[in-house]
């Protein structure tokens, strides 16, 4: 059989090119080339711009200006701002509170069904997620069309008066924050059926020989097993929902009225269509702040649950 | 004892009857827009505007359907979501499989700083990054010539930045579950690093690999802010905008067409979606439960 | 030719150390086992020979080249790890057959290889299957046959039998020792489990807190064992340790052990053992074989002495029977006809030929 001679594991001894071969043969060079495409994406195409966008936020109209805090000052004397910004919080935490509280339920009634069926009630109930949400918004504005509205039909049926799903404006606000839930809530679902199915059983079943009812049952053992799962879906949520701009934008444009604008349409509205990108990088950045305080929680979350594990 | 365990037959059976009740209605609540998608699809513009009985299809048509099958404009529109979509993919897979890779196995100097970077990009959303984009695709064109606004090209530059930070998270908890004595038993066996990727890692997350393929496939498929903000043309157009610039006139909807091209448009993500389920699920509840 | 050499090799996690320095010359052809309990370097000095950790001091020579710098992959040597690490998607032919295409190893060698490994290991039958269509014992094959078909110059061994149900491990543990016998490589195997140590080894290695404490043949650690670490470790019940002094009494010198107990010291020995009478912490070292149900018999330096038993384990051709001398718990093992009961006194014969004087501060057997 055959053996390798004793010198072939030897490099040649010889200046700078070996050096150079060496170099790339390291562990830590090629882990770094092997991240290199992901950094460089994140850097040009995240990192610049949003700064780009901080830098934008200082110029005047045409961009030939520094005007400082220009845009920020005009924006706060703006009544329409101030709207804007109530509304997106007001969007942001009912949607998150309601998908997750859906999800919550759903999650558990379809772990109460025998395993078997599970499969085709999940596969069901998914599909508002993965319909992509321009198009099932187009849905939601056909079902609320003002003269031919689905829904209205029914209720004229059953003696009720038509709504103006998103003419009225209260009625408008529900409607966006409605469909931003029946998008949201599956995905709840599945994180949370998923988290239910790793909760071991035992549990429940000391719990019961103990003598606790199902409300007890799920406040003392469910929720906090599934702490950290709620957490991270939340603040992962409340960013994305706060961003959201299909939705809004699809249905009603942010009106009737400015009255369901929220950052991002507002933002796209007045920076794209109304020609300004300065002052549409200022209203932007106005979210940044709120999302940092997101991250926080979330970069906080996970590092205690690494030191946990 | 029987009675104890009757009562905690009935139990049993009043919590089944209550749990179907309330999926059944959650069904309802989650079908009727997709449903009612096909149902206005089914009809002609004539019946709906009669505005009859909007939950029954009195006469039901494919025109819609072949109209826009048919139709040019919207096959175009296909088209580029397709080319863009699969592009994207590609290009993803490419750059997160690496990354992870590296990030997942083999320590280097701020790989843990890099990979809560990762994450955190997911924090910077695109509603905060359209309009500074714009005005450097701007500056771009005037510097170098080369044109980034309305070409569709130009997605597949930027929705990287929304598959990949995700897809890559995927990858990392995939990798880290196979056993580090793997990696060893390769290296004993001589292998290098390129080669315990390709032959080892990749084969044995695959299921995670699909997974993370669909979740950018889909991504890429239903976005809609950067293609209204960045592609204007009717030639240029993906289909979420396409459908919505082109399909409303003005004030006239053709509600008949839109949510034919509506239901084409949702058809690809669904039918994967139908076939691979599990792996779709499986995308979505990784990123959670294993990172 | 394929020895492996360590010197002065030393280990440290950040600024905790795992190896403090340790020598050993493994001979061409040995099978030496490193064993000692968990967290005595065994485990990082073979990792250390694979090159799968860096080394902090030291060098570590294979063939008499030093191979700190080399890759694993260069250093011509096989690893059977402790969970078989086969890849899972992978058939056996193809795990057994992945280093090899690696190397762009010819097809046909690559065949005539694998074949070969699989008959010496009997899994020819199992070359198609994937390794989650295998039990524990024939996966653990499949990774030895991993390492044969390489011919490396070195094998080692991570605990392989660890994962392993005890009756399976008695019967893999002759199948290594059969492969070895055929194979004839140089072999470095680490274990915890001192039975497998004495079972396989030509030399056995005991670690203790990242040091070697002793190197030998597997009798000579059980019969002389240079410290009490290593007398306590190895045999299993393990060896007595019972506090004692060293007194002249009446011209003779005595082992006094408490109780009233006291034996005179194998003359032999008295001269060796004077010098050490008076010292504050000695132990009596006897191991329970030598400590038996009575026997009328006379034997030299064979005393009696009665204890009432505590506890009784009946192992069918033996009964161990625990007892306390001065507060000091003592295993004995007695021949079930002796009648031992708990709770009952029995004569007991100590059999001095086989004490060992330790010195409790050192460690060290005098």
């Amino acid at each position: 059989m055959d053996r390798l001679p004793a010198g072939a594991a030897r490099l040649p001894v010889t200046g700078r090119r070996v050096a150079l071969r060496r170099f790339f043969r390291r562990k830590s060079t090629i882990a770094f080339l092997m991240a290199l495409p992901l950094i460089l994406i994140i850097a040009a195409l995240v990192l610049y711009p949003a700064l780009y966008a901080i830098h934008l936020a200082t110029l005047n109209k045409s961009m030939e200006r520094f005007v400082g805090f220009g845009n920020f000052e005009f924006l706060f004397r703006r009544e329409t701002f101030w709207m804007v910004v109530k509304q997106s919080v007001v969007f942001a935490v009912s949607a998150v509170l309601f998908k997750a509280l859906i999800g919550f339920c759903v999650a558990h009634f379809v772990h109460n069904v025998p395993v078997k069926g599970q499969r085709k009630w999940r596969g069901m109930l998914l599909i508002p997620w993965v319909i992509p949400p321009a198009m099932s918004t187009l849905a939601w504005l056909w079902l609320f069309d003002p003269s031919y509205s689905a829904f209205n039909w029914i209720l004229e049926r059953i003696g009720l008066a038509p709504v103006s799903w998103l003419g009225q404006p209260n009625w408008a606000r529900f409607s966006v924050i409605l469909v931003n839930v029946w998008v949201g809530a599956p995905f709840f679902m599945i994180m949370y059926l998923a988290a239910l199915k790793s909760v071991p059983e035992q549990l429940y079943e000391a719990a019961s020989i103990d003598g606790a009812n199902w409300w007890q049952k799920l406040w003392y053992i469910t929720l906090p097993m599934m702490r950290n799962v709620i957490a991270i879906t939340v603040l992962f949520s409340l960013i994305v929902t706060f961003a959201n701009f299909d939705i809004v934008r699809i249905l009603t444009s942010g009106g009737p009225v400015d009255q369901t604008h929220v950052f991002a349409t507002w933002a796209f509205k007045v920076g794209i269509e109304g020609n300004d990108l300065p002052l549409g990088a200022a209203v932007s950045l106005f979210m940044f702040p709120i999302l940092a305080i997101a991250a926080i929680f979330i970069l906080r979350d996970i590092t205690r649950r690494g030191t946990e594990t | 004892m029987a009675a104890i365990r009757a009562s905690m037959k009935a139990d049993r059976r009043r919590v089944l009857v209550m749990s179907y009740s309330f999926l059944l209605l959650f069904v309802v609540f989650f079908l009727t827009p997709p449903v009612y998608m096909l149902i206005t699809s089914l009809k002609t513009n004539a019946e709906i505007s009669a505005a009859a009985a909007p939950w029954w299809i009195a006469a039901p048509t494919l025109g819609n359907y072949i109209e826009l099958l048919t139709s040019p404009t919207y096959l175009r529109f296909f088209r580029n979501s397709v080319l863009v979509s699969v592009l994207v993919v590609i290009i993803t897979m490419a750059i997160s499989i690496p990354a992870a890779f590296a990030l997942s196995r083999m320590k280097f100097w701020g790989s843990a700083m890099l990979a809560t970077g990762v994450f955190l990009t997911y924090l910077i959303p695109e509603t905060l990054l359209f309009i500074p984009l714009f005005q450097i695709f701007v500056l771009v064109h005037e510097f170098t010539g080369i044109e980034l606004i309305n070409r569709w090209y130009v997605l597949v530059l930027l929705y990287p930045t929304l598959t990949v930070p995700f897809c890559t998270w995927i990858m990392i908890g995939y990798f880290a579950s196979i056993p580090k004595e793997l990696d060893e038993a390769a290296i004993m066996d001589g292998a290098g690093y390129l080669q315990i990727l390709a032959k080892i890692f990749v084969p044995v997350a695959l299921p995670g690999i699909i997974a993370a393929t669909i979740f950018a496939f889909t991504v890429s498929w239903a976005q809609f802010l950067y293609p209204l903000a960045f592609t204007t043309s009717a030639d240029q157009l993906v289909l979420p905008v396409g459908i919505i610039t082109t399909l409303i006139r003005g004030d006239v909807y053709t509600w008949a067409q839109i949510m034919t091209g509506a239901l084409l448009g949702a058809a690809p993500p669904l039918i994967i979606y139908a076939f691979l389920m599990d792996y779709y699920i499986a995308g979505l509840t990784a990123g959670a439960t294993k990172g | 030719m394929a020895r492996v050499t360590l010197r002065a090799l030393v280990k440290n996690f950040d600024d905790t150390p795992a190896v403090r320095s340790i020598d050993l010359d493994v001979l061409d052809k040995e099978f030496v086992v490193l064993v000692g309990p968990s967290g005595c370097g065994k485990t990082t000095t073979l990792r250390m020979i694979a090159g799968l950790e860096d080394i902090s001091g030291g060098e570590i020579l294979i063939d008499g080249e030093v191979v700190n710098d080399v890759p694993p992959k260069d250093r011509n040597i096989a690893m059977v790890f402790q969970n078989y690490a086969l890849y899972p998607h992978m058939t056996v032919y193809e795990n057994m057959s992945f280093g090899l295409r690696v190397k762009k190893v010819p097809k046909d060698e690559i065949e005539r290889r694998v074949q070969n490994a699989a008959r010496i290991l009997d899994i020819s039958e199992l070359l198609a299957r994937k390794p989650k269509q295998l039990s524990g014992g024939q996966r653990q094959r499949v990774a030895m046959g991993r390492a044969i078909v390489r011919d490396p110059k070195v094998f080692l061994f991570d605990e392989p039998l660890s994962n392993l149900d005890a009756k399976l491990r008695v019967q893999m543990r002759t199948e290594i020792k059969r492969v070895h016998q055929k194979v004839r490589t140089t072999t470095v195997y680490v274990t915890h489990d001192q039975v497998e140590a004495m079972t396989l080894a030509d030399r056995v290695v005991v670690m203790h807190a990242g040091r070697i404490e002793q190197v030998g043949a597997p009798n000579d650690l059980y019969h002389a064992p240079a410290t009490k670490f290593v007398a306590g470790f190895i045999g299993s019940p393990g060896m007595n340790f019972i506090p004692c002094g060293l007194e002249e009494r009446a011209g003779v010198l005595n082992v006094v052990l408490g109780d009233g107990l006291a034996f005179p010291v194998p003359p032999e020995r008295a001269n060796r053992y004077r010098g050490h009478a008076g010292k504050p912490r000695l132990l009596c070292g006897l191991r329970p074989e030598h400590i038996s149900g009575f026997d009328p018999q006379p034997v030299a330096n064979r005393h009696a002495f009665e204890r009432e038993i505590d506890v009784t384990e009946p192992m069918g051709m033996e009964t161990l029977v625990f007892f306390r001398i001065n507060g000091t718990d003592l295993c004995g093992r007695t021949n079930p006809a002796a009648g031992a009961q708990p709770g009952a006194r029995l004569k007991m014969l100590a059999d001095l030929n086989h004490m060992h004087l330790i010195d409790d501060e050192s460690g060290r057997i005098l």
